[in-house]
């Protein structure tokens, strides 16, 4: 009962007026993120960050902020991809299938409740299961050493680039990239500079909000430049009626166990390093197909085709912050950006957050069950306001959302040279993207590099330089086992998995 | 052809990196390992992986035709200039002049392009400087 006193605190700090406001800003700006396409849960964060960050918001209003944001894109997603057949985000894009051909037979309005009450569903008890969840792997975390963790990071790179990504060695080749530019700067425990050039900007290393902001924020602009004119990321939701926004009972009791199997499947994929919420929508809506499309409905518009990958991504999103809470190892692009966030704020994230700062976690925790009922009014009676938001050409938002990525950087350090390394970054993701190399492994590198290198020199200093100490543990055999297979029985048994994973334009990464 | 061109960069990068890491001077306190060890991993790591992508390259990707590129480029440019800009000119004034080009480029036509450009560099100008009092660059007239 520990966990449920903790959870109450946690309630008497989200409880706070600013904490709430905070809370409702975030759901808000999150669905309407969310919903625009182009803009997901991890660039969307990922631009709020720095601003968040030099507005000087504290550890817990800021975290609950951008947390809130990211439940709330995971909401907004559908919204698109029901009236437009456009996903709004990448985890919505399973939505699209039933979503929209239920908007056509003139259910929209139907077809955005019952989604709607499918998200609430799937993020409310993925946020019991962190709860319950998050503090048994602190229990498992406080047993690791530096060899543990050093084996720990390898197998977030590992499966992150086996499970999630179409091509392994694209995968490898963006986390030693990632890894390479965290080594840039003064050497934590020696003090000598390295890869510096001379360049006295780069003895504090690259910062790493910066190249988030670049790769994530910046590069979607050029994208977005590149498609100009194109049917692209354009469509007209002024033709369709929502029609009522009350699902009748029948339906909600038809999809009820199909709600229930996603939420359970797709937390179980949220908690998985590599898999993020774009994965859980299609295990679970493929699931759902496999079990109960008896009559080949499922594409035709089946509420049941609606419910599933709702409740799947959701919950989904719950379940990636059980490692990236408890272990400081995201396994989804929008978790790394959170896990960014932490780090600017020198919060260092794993079971030792559980212990000395509860606040944070258990705070966090609470604002998210608050979120979500907040998100649940939002996004079904005040869904319209939403829609008449996606009327905003991208022609208009895109230089909006180019120059508040100045701002939060410029915010941060004021300084030229950090914006010249963003639009660097900005350039160097655009390309990444067009030659479908994905980005979430680059910030991982980028943002865990130092701390798995100390990890490994540690080990190293404790064992005085015999390299056998990395595998010597059973618990560090166990990780490094299932990092190898991670990344290896993908490539041998994946060919027929990951086929079926929808090719999508430009997306390698899970969001 | 670009995948091979990916995987060649990588490996002549990788080469590059691990020489950088054999220069690193070694400090007189130091560990067993030292500096250099973890950067020559990921050199090794980042040689293979892009050895694998020059052998095994993916099907070729969708590249825009020149005229599109060469735009890319440009805006790459003007936000270079705008970087450059932002300390002398003030905020307000090198927002609306990028924003504009930006909205522009992306196909509004010019005159709404300028209004929008205006629009949201005085937006951002209130609500992140006058309501959320975040420092923006400070011009010789003061915003």
């Amino acid at each position: 009962m520990d966990t449920l006193s903790a959870l109450a605190n946690g309630f008497s700090i989200a409880l706070t007026f600013q904490n709430l406001g905070l809370a409702l800003i975030g759901c808000f700006l999150g669905t309407i993120i969310g919903a625009l396409p182009g803009l997901g849960p991890s660039n969307g964060v990922a631009i709020l960050i720095p601003l968040a960050f030099s507005l000087g918001l504290p550890a817990t209003p800021a975290l609950i902020l951008l947390t809130s944001v990211y439940y709330g894109a995971m909401y907004g997603g559908r919204i698109s991809s029901i009236l437009l057949n456009i996903p709004g985000d990448e985890p919505a894009l399973m939505t699209t299938l039933d979503g929209y051909p239920m908007a056509k037979k003139g259910m929209a309005g139907e077809a955005l409740a019952l989604s709607g009450i499918a998200s609430f569903v799937g993020a409310f008890f993925a946020t019991w299961g962190l709860v319950f969840l998050a503090p048994q792997l602190v229990k498992v975390a406080l047993l690791f050493g530096p060899a543990e963790y050093f084996a720990l990071f390898a197998l977030a790179f590992a499966t992150l680039g086996g499970i999630a990504s179409r091509n392994q060695a694209k995968a490898a080749l963006a986390a030693g990239l990632g890894l390479g530019i965290a080594m840039i700067g003064v050497d934590g425990q020696t003090g000598v500079p390295r890869f510096t050039f001379g360049e006295v900007h780069l003895y504090d290393g690259i910062d790493f909000l910066v190249a988030i902001v670049g790769l994530f924020a910046l590069s979607e602009v050029f994208i977005f430049l590149e498609h100009r004119g194109t049917a692209k990321a354009t469509g007209d939701a002024s033709g369709i009626k929502l029609g009522r926004l009350t699902p009748p009972m029948s339906m909600i009791k038809q999809t009820a166990p199909t709600m229930a199997r996603s939420t359970v499947l797709g937390f179980i994929a949220g908690v998985l390093p590599g898999a993020g919420a774009s994965l859980g929508s299609f295990i679970a809506y493929s699931v759902e197909k496999r079990l109960v499309d008896k009559h080949g409905t499922f594409g035709t518009g089946d509420p049941r085709g609606v419910a599933a990958p709702e409740a799947g991504n959701n919950a989904a999103a719950g379940g990636a912050l059980v490692p990236m809470l408890a272990l400081g190892v995201p396994g989804s692009g929008t978790t790394a950006v959170l896990l960014a966030m932490l780090l600017a704020l020198n919060i260092t994230p794993g079971p030792l957050l559980f212990t000395n700062n509860p606040d944070v976690v258990w705070g966090l925790i609470a604002a998210l069950f608050i979120g979500n009922l907040m998100l649940l009014v939002m996004n079904i009676p005040m869904v319209s306001l939403f829609v008449r938001v996606l009327l905003v050409p991208p022609r208009y938002l895109m230089p909006a959302v180019a120059m508040i990525s100045f701002v939060g950087i410029y915010g941060i350090s004021g300084s030229t040279f950090d914006l010249m390394v963003m639009v660097f970054f900005g350039v160097l993701g655009w390309v990444l993207r067009k030659l479908d190399v994905p980005l979430v492994p680059v910030i991982l590198g980028v943002l865990l590099g130092n701390q798995m290198e100390a990890n490994m020199r540690r080990a190293m200093t404790i064992s005085d330089g015999d390299w056998s100490a990395l595998f010597a543990s059973p618990l560090s055999i166990g990780l490094w086992l299932f990092a190898f297979f991670g990344f290896i029985l993908p490539i041998v048994a994946g060919r027929f998995f990951r086929s079926k994973l929808p090719r999508t334009d430009s997306e390698a990464d899970p969001d | 052809m670009s995948d091979r061109i990916l995987g060649g960069l990588g490996l002549l990068l990788a080469i590059f990196f691990i020489w950088q890491a054999t220069l690193i001077k070694e400090s007189f306190i130091s560990d067993p390992v030292g500096p250099k060890i973890f950067p020559i991993i990921i050199g090794v790591l980042f040689a293979v992986s892009s050895l694998a992508i020059l052998f095994r390259p993916d099907e070729e990707p969708e590249w825009p035709e020149f005229s599109r590129l060469f735009e890319v480029g440009l805006t790459i440019a003007v936000m270079i200039a705008y970087a450059y800009a932002l300390p002398t000119a003030g905020f307000v004034v090198s927002t609306a002049v990028a924003a504009a080009y930006l909205s522009w480029r992306l196909g509004t036509p010019p005159v709404k392009a300028v209004i929008a450009g205006v629009v949201i560099a005085i937006g951002i100008y209130v609500v992140f400087h006058l309501i959320l009092g975040l420092s923006l660059a400070r011009g010789p007239w003061g915003f």
